[in-house]
């Protein structure tokens, strides 16, 4: 979907992105990770054209996004920058249908399809007649992030999206992100710093230093076969925690006994989620088992805290002699 | 002497028709140039908010402008844009510029990168994103800067009528002139007014709802052009002659005023600054003016005096007028004032005032030049006996004076003599006296009799045959109201007159005034 090839961009004599290469698949969040001035927010802002890169080039649906009108370009790829950026002399409303309006949509047209994202991202119609300034700061990322979906973008770039909110609001956002059906459909390029929240929502993450790329894999590959020292130290510190979020259920599913869930007892999980998600359910639910449910193969396991633990040591085992 | 009684109120009243006039002609120069400095300004700011680099010298020639005195700047327009409404509107505008721009510039750079990023990035054009981003989100400082403006223009445009643009300074200039604090309320109250009902409106404008600035920034060049029409009205009935009259000479009895009650004299006139009506007659602005008979420029313009056949001009002969405390501290003083009596005539005058009005020699040179040519000059001693204060009015034959006196007093005593040459017009130098500000300053007869005394209509008439009869009757009236003396008189009458054009004077057969007034009504 993506294709970023040999991509640089100096300022002067610093090399703020030095020759780049890397692939964003349909449907997939490709998470740019990295400290500040990596590279990784100029990267994301030639991919919109707001910086022209010094060297290299950038394809999407194999065509070369340079050959187009950069408005024209812009106007299909949502766009979620870390302050917002909401225009503080529209509505709501009227910042939401910034992007139908350049496109000239009819009015109805754009109702209909601005009054389904609120109700989406869970805002209230009557907050659509209020200005962004009177919103909180997780409501006015939900509209940023409505404004960037409204015109149902194939891709959406996002510049540090959650990057002002608290943690609460933060990770209350990580979980209706996680959960808006709209995204799934989505190729996403997002920018973050926070390595929780890189391991939580990207599919692939591309550690970046110094204007380079260090590695470029899944969660679960940066962390049981990091490249170098740099991806170990990088991620070291919760090292733990990244575990427990970026094994899923499925991947322990061969060291889990087969037993059937007992009748009216216990939690039902999806096989998708993450350990730290069925680990929480043992912190606060009762009962001593959580039944998962292997969608694609319509078998489900009951398992106990300690075959969880058991199990995934046994994962961690074989990923370190692979 | 009922003039001073009459209340401000009478006087509005009174002259309610030329103070409409007057108010309408400062709303509209004001707007009018306004109105244009935001069609220029506007762009210019958005470009240099684009060109940075461009920046620094537009805000700084700006700047540069704004620090021209008013006056100067007025003056400068002249040779350009002649006298009348198009150079006060040209000079107007160009102190309106520099707030325009500046707050166009700093509220468009002001906007939040991060909004202006997401107006890009959401697939705006440029235009786009200067229209429904950039500027709406600036418009309340745009808004300031030309509230600014308004402010400063209403008070500037008070001087547009020292180039005939008209305006309430007609009155205010034509006040100070004549003594009259009536007439300088008159223009200076409304002037202010109109200064806080503009800011008034112009803040609450700024201040509307977010909501609302798109009513407000659509309201805003219809007011602009609303209020600038008012100028486009029609002018006084025109004649086959134009004249120019300083404020002082068109509310003066021996004056205007004069001119119409005694030779029925109707001709359409526009006011004007002493300073450059001279040239304007001359480069045929203008055709008949208001001028004084020792006036250099009459010599450098080759203008002609009409005679004054029906004896209108009272006489203004000039001699020292000096407080009688200021005699008794200097001793000696008034001898040395009166070394200079009765050694300047018409002519002398008129040499001296072209030395420096023509040639555009120091009144200092000339000064000293006059006195060496008449052995009267002689070097510094040295002061420290205390320092004689000399006043002038704001024009050359008085820095003359006051430069021949202050040598004057140099040589021939040990007093030192500091000169406040410049005090604006006659009230300006006769309470600078009375206030003890100064100790003398030359002053005319005619002056004294009809501008300070403000002598009733019969006394003025009683006196005009003999100069000698109105200085007596000035001298004995100071001492008793203002006990100030006037000293023996230095020669020249420096009376009111009208002038023409020597070539258009002749080509017409216009000798005196009654002459002019039989050819404007001709067919």
């Amino acid at each position: 979907m993506i294709k970023v090839q040999h991509l640089s961009k100096h300022f002067g004599k610093v090399k703020a992105v030095d020759d780049i290469s890397f692939e964003v698949k349909e449907h997939e969040n490709l998470i740019l990770l990295g400290t500040s001035g990596c590279g990784k927010t100029t990267t994301l802002k030639m991919i919109n054209r707001l910086i022209e890169p010094s060297a290299g080039s950038i394809l999407i649906d194999n065509k070369n996004i340079s050959d187009q009108q950069p408005e024209t370009l812009r106007r299909g790829i949502g766009y979620v920058l870390q302050n917002h950026g909401l225009f503080p002399h529209y509505t709501v409303a009227e910042n939401i249908a910034v992007v139908p309006q350049l496109l000239q949509w009819d009015k109805k047209r754009t109702e209909k399809r601005v009054s389904e994202l609120i109700e989406k991202l869970h805002l209230t119609k009557d907050q659509l007649r209020a200005f962004p300034g009177e919103l909180s700061g997780g409501q006015q990322q939900r509209v940023g992030l409505a404004r960037a979906l409204v015109a149902d973008p194939p891709v959406l770039l996002m510049d540090e999206p959650f990057g002002a909110l608290d943690n609460i609001t933060r990770s209350k956002i990580h979980a209706e992100f996680n959960a808006l059906d709209e995204l799934k459909r989505k190729t996403i390029i997002m920018v973050t710093h926070d390595v929780q929240e890189a391991f939580e929502l990207g599919d692939r993450i591309c550690l970046m230093d110094k204007g380079k790329i260090v590695q470029n894999g899944t969660p679960a590959e940066l962390l049981f076969h990091p490249k170098n020292n740099f991806v170990r130290e990088f991620l070291q510190e919760q090292r733990l925690s990244l575990e427990f979020k970026s094994v899923k259920l499925l991947d322990l599913w061969q060291w889990l006994a087969p037993k059937p869930p007992p009748k009216g007892g216990g939690a039902e999980l999806s096989a998708d989620l993450g350990v730290w998600a069925g680990m929480e359910h043992f912190k606060f639910r009762s009962g001593d088992t959580i039944n998962i449910i292997h969608k694609e193969n319509n078998e489900s396991k009951s398992v106990g805290f300690e075959q969880l633990m058991s199990a995934f040591y046994q994962y961690k085992q074989q990923q370190a002699h692979e | 002497m009922n003039e001073q009684q009459q209340t401000l109120w009478d006087f509005m009243r009174q002259q309610s028709g030329k103070l409409l006039e007057q108010t309408v002609q400062h709303i509209g120069l004001t707007f009018i140039s306004l109105f244009i400095a935001v069609l220029i300004g506007l762009p210019l700011g958005i470009f240099i908010s684009r060109r940075k680099k461009f920046s620094g010298a537009v805000l700084g020639v700006a700047g540069i402008l704004q620090t021209i005195p008013s006056i100067a700047l007025l003056g400068f327009m002249i040779p350009l844009l002649g006298i009348g409404p198009k150079p006060a509107i040209a000079a107007l505008l160009l102190y309106a510029l520099l707030p325009i721009i500046r707050n166009t510039f700093t509220g468009i750079t002001g906007v939040d990168a991060t909004v202006k990023e997401a107006a890009v990035a959401m697939g705006m054009s440029k235009w786009q994103v200067l229209t429904k981003v950039e500027l709406p989100l600036a418009m309340p400082v745009i808004f300031a800067g030309i509230r600014t403006a308004t402010v400063i223009n209403v008070g500037v445009a008070t001087l547009a009528s020292y180039i005939a643009a008209g305006g309430l300074g007609e009155f205010i200039f034509g006040g100070i002139s004549l003594n009259n604090t009536n007439m300088i309320l008159a223009g200076a109250i409304p002037a202010a007014l109109l200064a806080i009902l503009f800011d008034f409106l112009l803040s609450r404008l700024q201040k509307l709802n977010i909501k609302k600035l798109k009513t407000a920034t659509a309201t805003l060049p219809l007011l602009l052009l609303v209020l600038s029409s008012f100028y486009l009205l029609p002018s006084a009935y025109g004649t086959k002659l134009k004249a120019g009259f300083t404020p002082e000479f068109m509310g003066r009895r021996d004056g205007n005023l004069g001119l119409q009650s005694k030779y029925g004299l109707k001709i359409s006139t526009v006011v004007i600054s002493d300073a450059i009506m001279y040239k304007a007659a001359f480069e045929k602005q203008l055709d008949v003016i208001s001028g004084y008979s020792t006036d250099g420029r009459l010599k450098a313009y080759d203008l002609v005096v009409l005679k004054d056949d029906k004896n209108i001009f009272p006489p203004y002969y000039a001699a020292p007028i000096v407080q009688e405390n200021s005699l008794k501290k200097f001793a000696g003083l008034e001898k040395i004032l009166n070394l200079l009596a009765g050694k300047i005539n018409d002519s002398t005058m008129t040499a001296l005032n072209y030395k420096t009005d023509y040639l555009h020699q120091s009144p200092e040179k000339v000064a000293k030049d006059f006195l060496v040519a008449q052995n009267l000059w002689r070097p510094a001693q040295t002061g420290g006996e205390g320092v004689v204060r000399i006043g002038s009015k704001i024009f050359g034959e008085q820095y003359i004076l006051a430069n021949i006196y202050s040598m004057l007093i140099k040589g021939y005593s040990h007093y030192d003599a500091a000169t406040k040459t410049g005090l604006g017009g006659t009230k300006i130098c006769f309470d600078a006296l009375t206030n003890d500000q100064i100790d003398f300053y030359p002053e005319y007869t005619g002056t004294g009799l009809l501008a300070i005394l403000q002598s009733p209509a019969k006394v003025v008439d009683s006196l005009m045959v003999s100069p000698q009869a109105t200085y007596n009757y000035v001298q004995d009236a100071f001492e008793k109201k203002y006990n100030i003396k006037w000293l023996k008189p230095i020669g020249f009458n420096n009376a009111y007159a009208l002038m023409m054009r020597r070539g258009q004077a002749e080509k017409l057969k216009i000798k005196t005034i009654s002459n002019l007034k039989r050819y404007l009504e001709s067919r």
